[in-house]
C-alpha cells in the first residue's frame, strides 16, 4: 500500500489491515481501467445504451423569467435509469468489478437510491448482491427496499449505532473483511479510503464532460455559476469535474442546513462551522463529531445527504476556495421542490432540491446575460411516501389509511 | 533493532515461567466504568497476564457484534477518552501487568497524537493498538510511540504477504498481534493446519513476540496455539460470558482457561 490519495491534508486509506490486499488489487484495476481508453469507450456505451446519456440539459423559461436574473439550466441527471445520478458510478464499478473477476457485490445505503442502482447493476450482470441499510431508514423507505428485493439483492437493516448511513457502510466494511476474496464493495459516494473518492468522482465526471458541451452548444459560452447538492459529494464532483480548469465559472455546493446550526440539527459540515477534523470510515476530512471524535448524529429532510463526513476532495476544494459551499434550510428545501414542479413540471428529488433551493435566491441578483446551472441529481418520483410526507398532503395520509384497511380486511379473511 | 521495550521484556519473562500467555480485552465504561475496574481486578487474580483496555468510539469499524455493543453501550452510559485515561491511570496503579490501549486512529487524532502518547506514558500504559492506522499513515503516531519508549503494536493477518509482515514488524515493538482469521471480533475461528501454516508464516517474518487473537475462546483453542505463539488473546468471549452471566462470572471463566 502506497501513501496516496491525499488532496492537501485530506483523504488517505486508514483501513483494517486485513483489506491492505484488497486495496492494493482495487487501485491496481481502477488505475489499469484509467489507462485503457477502450475502457471510457465502454462505460459511455453501456451508458448510453443502458441508461440514458447523454442526459439533456433543460432551460427552465418560466422560473427564470419569474425571478428575473440569471437563465436557469439544469442537467438532467433525473433521467438516469433508477432516478439517479448514483447509476453512473455503479454501472462503473460494476465493469471493473466484472474486469477483477469478482461474483459478488456489497453497498451501503441511505436513502435507497444508492441500494437500488447496485441492486440493478448486480442484476444486469448476473452478481450476488448484499444491500446494508440502516434499520431507520430501512423503516422508512420501503420502496426501494421493495425494488432492491425484487431485483434479487439481499437487504441487511442493520441495527447498530444511528442506525442510518454511516452505520450501513461500517457494516458494509464488516462484509467485506470477511468476505473481499470474491466480493467487491461498491461505496456510494466520493469519500471512504483512497481509491473511492478519486475513482468515484471519476465515474461522474460524464455528468461535467457532458454539461459542458452542452452549454457551449447551446449558449455559446460557459454558464457563470453551477450548482450542486453535497451529501457524500459524488453528484457535485461529478458536475464540478467537467469545469476545474474553468476559473470563471464559480462552483456553488450546497449542503444540508437541516433546521439550521447547531450540533444534531443539519448536516451541513463545510457551510457551517459545527464539523471538525478527523478520521473515520476510513479517511481524514470534515465531520460533524464531538471533542473526544465521537461522530453525532445529523438531520436532514432529506436522507440521502444525511451524514457525517464529505468528499475529501471537497474538503480541499473548501480550502482553496475552489468551491463555495452553502445550506439550504428543510423549509427551503420543500418549497423549492414544489416551486419546481408547479412550474416547470420537473421534480427534483430533496437531496438536488437543496441545489435548486440556492440557485433560486442567488438568480434573481444575476443579469439576464449570466447563466446558472443546477445539477438535478435525481427525481422525487419515487420517494413519494418521504415527499408526501414533507408537504403534509392529507388526501395521500387518507389513501395510505384506505390502503392500510383494506390490506387488513384482506389479512383477516385469509 | 532498538532495544527491548517494556512491554516485550515484560512478556519475555512471563514467558520463562509459561509457555503460553493469557491477553484479554475489555471496553472501558462498558458497562460502567466501576464494573471494568472490577473485571480488571477479577481477571489479574485468576491469572491473565496481559490486558487491552479499549477506548470507546462511534465507528469501530474492525469489531465484531459483540465488542461494537459495547462501544456504543459505553458512550451511551457517558464514557469519555479522559474518563478513559483516569481509569487506566488507576488500573495501572493498582495491578502489577502489561496493559495495552486498543482504540480507532480517530480518537488519538482528535485527542492529538503527541498528547495522546504521553498521556499514555503517564498512565504507565505499554502499547497501543489502532487497527485503522496502517504506518504509511502512522509517522507521527510511531514517532511519538518510540520516543516514548511505548510499544505500538501491528496486525498480521491471513492475507498479509509475507514482504509486509516484514514492513509491519519493522514499525512494530512489544509484540505483534496476529489475527487467526478474515472478518470481526467475536465470530468463530477454525484450529486448523491452514492456521498452524498461516502462524509459521508469522514465527519467521518477525523476532517478536506473537499474539493471536480472534474466535480464541476456549482451554482447547489455547492448547492449541501452545507451542507455537506466545499469547493467546481472548477478547469478546469474556465480554460475552460478562453480559450472559454478569460482571463476576468472568474470573471463572478465566480460570478454566488458565487452570
Amino acid at each position: 500500500m502506497k501513501n496516496s490519495g491525499y488532496y492537501s491534508q485530506f483523504g488517505g486509506a486508514y483501513i483494517p489491515e486485513i483489506l491492505v490486499p484488497t486495496f492494493d488489487e482495487l487501485e491496481s484495476a481502477y488505475l489499469a481501467a484509467r489507462e485503457d481508453e477502450s475502457f471510457w469507450q465502454e462505460y459511455k456505451d453501456l451508458m448510453s445504451t443502458y441508461s440514458c446519456r447523454a442526459t439533456p440539459i433543460t432551460r427552465l423559461d418560466n422560473l427564470t423569467e419569474q425571478l428575473g436574473g440569471a437563465n436557469i439550466y439544469v442537467k438532467r441527471e433525473d433521467l438516469n435509469h433508477t432516478g439517479a445520478h448514483k447509476a453512473n458510478n455503479v454501472m462503473g464499478q460494476g465493469l471493473l468489478t466484472r474486469r477483477m473477476g469478482k461474483k459478488r457485490v456489497i453497498a451501503e445505503t441511505g436513502a435507497g437510491q444508492h441500494g437500488v442502482a447496485t441492486a440493478t447493476m448486480a442484476a444486469k450482470f448476473g452478481f450476488d448482491c448484499t444491500i446494508y441499510m440502516g434499520a431507520h431508514d430501512v423503516a422508512r423507505q420501503r420502496p426501494n427496499v421493495f425494488w432492491m428485493e425484487q431485483m434479487g439483492a439481499t437487504v441487511v437493516a442493520v441495527t447498530e449505532g444511528s442506525q442510518t448511513l454511516k452505520d450501513a457502510i461500517n457494516e458494509a466494511f464488516r462484509d467485506w473483511v470477511s468476505n473481499m476474496d470474491d466480493t467487491h464493495y461498491v461505496l456510494g459516494t466520493a469519500c471512504g479510503p483512497h481509491p473511492f473518492p478519486e475513482m468515484v468522482s471519476w465515474f461522474q465526471s460524464i455528468i461535467g464532460i457532458e454539461s459542458r458541451e452542452q452549454m457551449l452548444a447551446r449558449t455559446g459560452k460557459l454558464p457563470e455559476r453551477i450548482y450542486a447538492c453535497v451529501g457524500g459529494g459524488s453528484n457535485a464532483m461529478g458536475i464540478f469535474g467537467g469545469f476545474l480548469e474553468d476559473k470563471n465559472v464559480e462552483l456553488v455546493g450546497v449542503e444540508a442546513g437541516g433546521r439550521g446550526r447547531g450540533r444534531g440539527q443539519h448536516a451541513a459540515r463545510l457551510a457551517y462551522d459545527d464539523a471538525t477534523i478527523g478520521v473515520a470510515q476510513g479517511y481524514k476530512t470534515y465531520f460533524l463529531q464531538d471533542n473526544d471524535g465521537q461522530m453525532q448524529d445529523t438531520h436532514s429532510v432529506s436522507a440521502g445527504l444525511d451524514y457525517v463526513g464529505v468528499s475529501p476532495i471537497l474538503s480541499h476544494m473548501h480550502e482553496t476556495k475552489e468551491v463555495r459551499f452553502e445550506a439550504a434550510s428543510d423549509t427551503e428545501v420543500v418549497e423549492a421542490m414544489q416551486r419546481t414542479v408547479r412550474n416547470e413540471g420537473l421534480i427534483p428529488a430533496l437531496e438536488s432540491s437543496h441545489a435548486f433551493a440556492q440557485a433560486y435566491k442567488e438568480a434573481p441578483d444575476m443579469s439576464s446575460d449570466e447563466d446558472i446551472l443546477i445539477n438535478m441529481s435525481g427525481r422525487a418520483d419515487k420517494d413519494i411516501f418521504t415527499v408526501a410526507d414533507a408537504v403534509h398532503d392529507p388526501k395521500w395520509q387518507q389513501f395510505i389509511i384506505d390502503k392500510a384497511e383494506a390490506y387488513r380486511a384482506e389479512m383477516q379473511n385469509g | 533493532m532498538a532495544n527491548p521495550t517494556t512491554l516485550e521484556l515484560a512478556i519475555r519473562k512471563a514467558r520463562e515461567k509459561k509457555d503460553i500467555l493469557l491477553m484479554t480485552h475489555i471496553v472501558l465504561g462498558y458497562p460502567n466504568f466501576d464494573d471494568s475496574l472490577r473485571v480488571v481486578e477479577d481477571m489479574v487474580k485468576a491469572g491473565v497476564d496481559l490486558m487491552e483496555l479499549q477506548i470507546p468510539f462511534s465507528e469501530p469499524m474492525a469489531d465484531g457484534p459483540v465488542i461494537l455493543k459495547a462501544n456504543s453501550e459505553a458512550l451511551k452510559a457517558g464514557a469519555t477518552v479522559e474518563k478513559s485515561f483516569a481509569a487506566a491511570e488507576r488500573i495501572n496503579r493498582e495491578f502489577d501487568i502489561p496493559f495495552l490501549f486498543m482504540t480507532y486512529y480517530n480518537i488519538l487524532f482528535c485527542y492529538g497524537v503527541d498528547e495522546f502518547v504521553s498521556r499514555c506514558k503517564s498512565a504507565g500504559i505499554t502499547g497501543c493498538i489502532v487497527p485503522d492506522l496502517p504506518p504509511a499513515e502512522g509517522q507521527q503516531y510511531l514517532d511519538a510511540m518510540h520516543a516514548a519508549e511505548i510499544s505500538p503494536v501491528h496486525i498480521f493477518t491471513p492475507k498479509t504477504p509475507e514482504s509486509r509482515m516484514r514492513h509491519l514488524s519493522d514499525n512494530s515493538t512489544g509484540m505483534i498481534y496476529c489475527v487467526a482469521r478474515k472478518g470481526v471480533t467475536g465470530k468463530d475461528t477454525a484450529f486448523s493446519d491452514d492456521l498452524s501454516q498461516y502462524l509459521q508464516l508469522c514465527r519467521r517474518s518477525t523476532d517478536l513476540p506473537l499474539g493471536v487473537g480472534f474466535g480464541v475462546k476456549s482451554r482447547e483453542d489455547i492448547d492449541f496455539l501452545r507451542g507455537k505463539v506466545d499469547i493467546a488473546v481472548v477478547g469478546s468471549e469474556t465480554i460475552r460470558v460478562m453480559e450472559q452471566d454478569g460482571v463476576g462470572a468472568v474470573k471463572g471463566f478465566i480460570e478454566t482457561l488458565v487452570a
